[in-house]
């Protein structure tokens, strides 16, 4: 019965709480105080620039070092001080970490071993797990002898075979080439979520953080600025900074003046106040808004716009998107539009601005709602 | 069906290293098989002699004694240094500012010249006057390396050992710095123990850089002569004449020219052939 209720729990998926975790090095800090709680068998992404601590945080769920003060809690069970090799986890990394001169079948295989399973079982499970992930047909071949791609996969499939309750995933897409981290983006939520694992994925890319979908924590400097529904948070972030990373082409941010029912980019335009901003009171915000919500072709006819002019300064072709960076009275602006749009340098240019996509914060960068 | 245009002037640009390769290694090595295949009794006068030196250096009981000392003395340095290095490296510490004191202190004694090494060390293994020989015999330990065969072996590899450990610490340290850490973490959520991420992480890993290791030390050991004929001059009698030491005797010493340049190539082909073996080996295992 005892043994029956261990074996239970240990593929039962965790949520894990940090409490007040920070984490300070030789006085520089690394991690501000942090709390979070991400719910069992959840998709989870950390969204933040390079350095803002996506890793460290990664480390810290881990195991792999201590917070400076704070509390770490599997399923509420306080795991601070439990080692690494006790708690469970799996990780994946950037580099594509392999035992060296393992075969594929055997470097699969090392954490049942570890775990003691028997040779029938290993085989069993290991030749379903390179169903999944695509490598049957490698499973003699030597670590060495493969891609960088299959490398990788081979990663993900030792993560995936343990069945961990927790799975780390540090920016694990980044080195392979374009076409191969478009399948995995897609396939990797499913894999895991359906293996009943909760999944924490770090990740430096909006775009990738948006088609994995999931929860969502924005990473600033050290500090979590928002978690929420990955999809709600790209609509409506709480906050300039959660906008901020999660928005490629960088977002454009102004000063605005409100003033008696109207909103003013003052020397630009101005507009009618929205209803949530009326009982605000008079005086400057701010506003974010999304280098595609200024279009260079006129929308459909009843989509809230306002005209504004500015001269251009680069037009770059990407793909079918034309982005064009301009200049508005004294500030720099992007503009995002889709099919191509040629534009010569110091060229005067008219773009529409959508009102349904403004995001208004305080001067403090509160967004307000 | 060739179409090719051959320009013979293509010739021209291997000129400059045939040329080289031939006044750099052909040209020397032609007078040594030159010696090799006659007898002279000077005055440049030569009468051919066949294959008679090489089949007296192969069989004589000397040659065979010489070649038995250098490869158990090559053995033994190398059943030593290498695990001593691959130890030593593994116990460097990987980052701060220790790593500096500790290169330079590893590098420090690959900066000594071969004869002062070998005069270092007879100096200080003098059993009457030497720091080592002195304190060994006041210790109760009958010590006295100009006299005693084994004394005289002892005080050879640990001086080899004291001066070439430091080059297999450095291949190695150089091969550990270039596993990223996330191997390491990666271990460490296996719960591998430190001999695991030994064996299975940092070995394999090294396996390059220790290749090149062994077959460094490898040559180098199996043409050792410069510090030994300073330390012990190949004595006592004749226990610690290895091939180098025995070879300069017979050309030198002896002025059996014939015999030395014929004992010369098959030393120079002996190193060639194990070379050749050791690395064929090395990378087939890589391989595979």
């Amino acid at each position: 019965m005892c043994i029956y209720a261990a074996s239970i729990t240990r593929f039962l998926a965790l949520s894990v709480e940090l409490r007040n975790v920070d984490k300070v090095v030789d006085g520089m800090v690394h991690i501000h105080p942090v709390n979070l709680l991400l719910q069992d068998r959840e998709f989870n992404v950390l969204l933040g620039a390079t350095l803002s601590g996506k890793t460290t945080l990664l480390r810290l769920m881990a195991g792999l070092e201590k917070p400076s003060s704070g509390e770490v809690l599997f399923s509420g069970k306080n795991v601070t001080g439990v080692s690494v090799q006790k708690r469970n986890i799996a990780m994946v990394y950037q580099e594509f970490i392999n035992y060296p001169n393992f075969s594929v079948f055997d470097n699969i295989a090392s954490p049942l071993r570890v775990a003691g399973k028997k040779p029938d079982q290993i085989k069993q499970e290991v030749g379903e797990i390179a169903e999944l992930l695509r490598l049957s047909e490698f499973l003699d071949r030597d670590i060495a002898s493969l891609s960088g791609g299959q490398q990788q996969r081979i990663a993900l499939a030792r993560a995936l075979v343990k069945r961990a309750s927790l799975v780390l995933l540090d920016e694990p897409l980044a080195n392979l080439d374009y076409k191969l981290r478009e399948q995995l983006r897609e396939e990797l939520p499913r894999l895991f979520v359906a293996s009943g694992s909760t999944v924490v994925y770090a990740t430096s890319e909006p775009e990738e953080a948006l088609m994995l979908g999931g929860h969502i924590a924005m990473l600033h400097e050290g500090k979590v600025v928002q978690y929420g529904k990955t999809t709600d948070i790209y609509r409506r972030p709480g906050n300039l900074e959660s906008a901020r990373i999660f928005s490629h082409p960088p977002i454009n941010v102004t000063t605005i003046v409100k003033s008696s029912g109207v909103i003013a980019i003052p020397g630009v335009t101005e507009w009618q106040c929205p209803e949530v901003f009326r009982d605000r009171p008079d005086g400057e915000y701010l506003l974010g808004i999304r280098p595609h919500h200024l279009s260079l072709t006129s929308p459909e006819r009843d989509a809230r716009l306002v005209t504004i002019s500015g001269t251009v300064q680069l037009a770059e072709i990407s793909g079918s998107v034309s982005l064009v960076h301009m200049r508005i009275n004294g500030n720099d602006w992007i503009s995002e539009s889709g099919g191509i749009h040629p534009h010569s340098i110091g060229e005067s240019i008219k773009v529409y601005m959508h009102l349904d996509g403004c995001l208004y914060f305080d001067r403090d960068g509160t967004a307000i709602y | 069906m060739i179409n090719k245009t051959i320009r013979q002037s293509a010739w021209l640009f291997v000129v400059p290293v045939v040329l080289l390769v031939a006044f750099n290694a052909l040209i020397p090595l032609m007078t040594v098989v030159n010696y090799a295949f006659q007898e002279t009794f000077g005055d440049n006068v030569f009468f051919w002699e066949g294959l008679t030196w090489f089949e007296q250096v192969l069989n004589s009981d000397r040659f065979h004694d010489a070649f038995l000392r250098q490869i158990m003395f090559t053995s033994i340095i190398l059943l030593i240094e290498v695990p001593l290095g691959i130890a030593i490296a593994l116990s460097m510490p990987r980052k701060g500012p220790w790593v500096s004191v500790c290169l330079v202190l590893m590098a420090l004694p690959l900066l000594i010249p071969w004869n002062v090494v070998g005069a270092m060390w007879n100096i200080f293994a003098l059993p009457d006057i030497g720091l080592l020989g002195y304190s060994l015999n006041s210790m109760g330990i009958d010590y006295n390396f100009t006299q005693q065969p084994i004394s005289a072996w002892a005080t050879m590899i640990l001086m080899d050992v004291w001066h070439w450990t430091s080059l297999v610490v450095l291949l190695a340290y150089a091969g550990l710095t270039a596993i990223p850490e996330a191997y390491y973490q990666a271990a460490r959520i296996d719960g591998a123990s430190k001999w695991a991420v030994f064996k299975w992480i940092q070995l394999p890993k090294m396996k390059r850089v220790l290749t090149i290791a062994i077959l460094l030390r490898f040559m180098d050991s199996f043409m050792i002569y410069t510090e030994l004929i300073v330390l012990t001059g190949g004595g006592p009698g004749n226990s610690t004449t290895l091939l180098s030491i025995d070879l300069v005797k017979l050309a030198l010493g002896q002025f059996d020219l014939g015999p030395a340049a014929a004992m010369s190539l098959i030393y120079f082909f002996i190193v060639l052939l194990i070379c050749w073996v050791f690395y064929t080996l090395m990378m087939k295992n890589e391989k595979q």
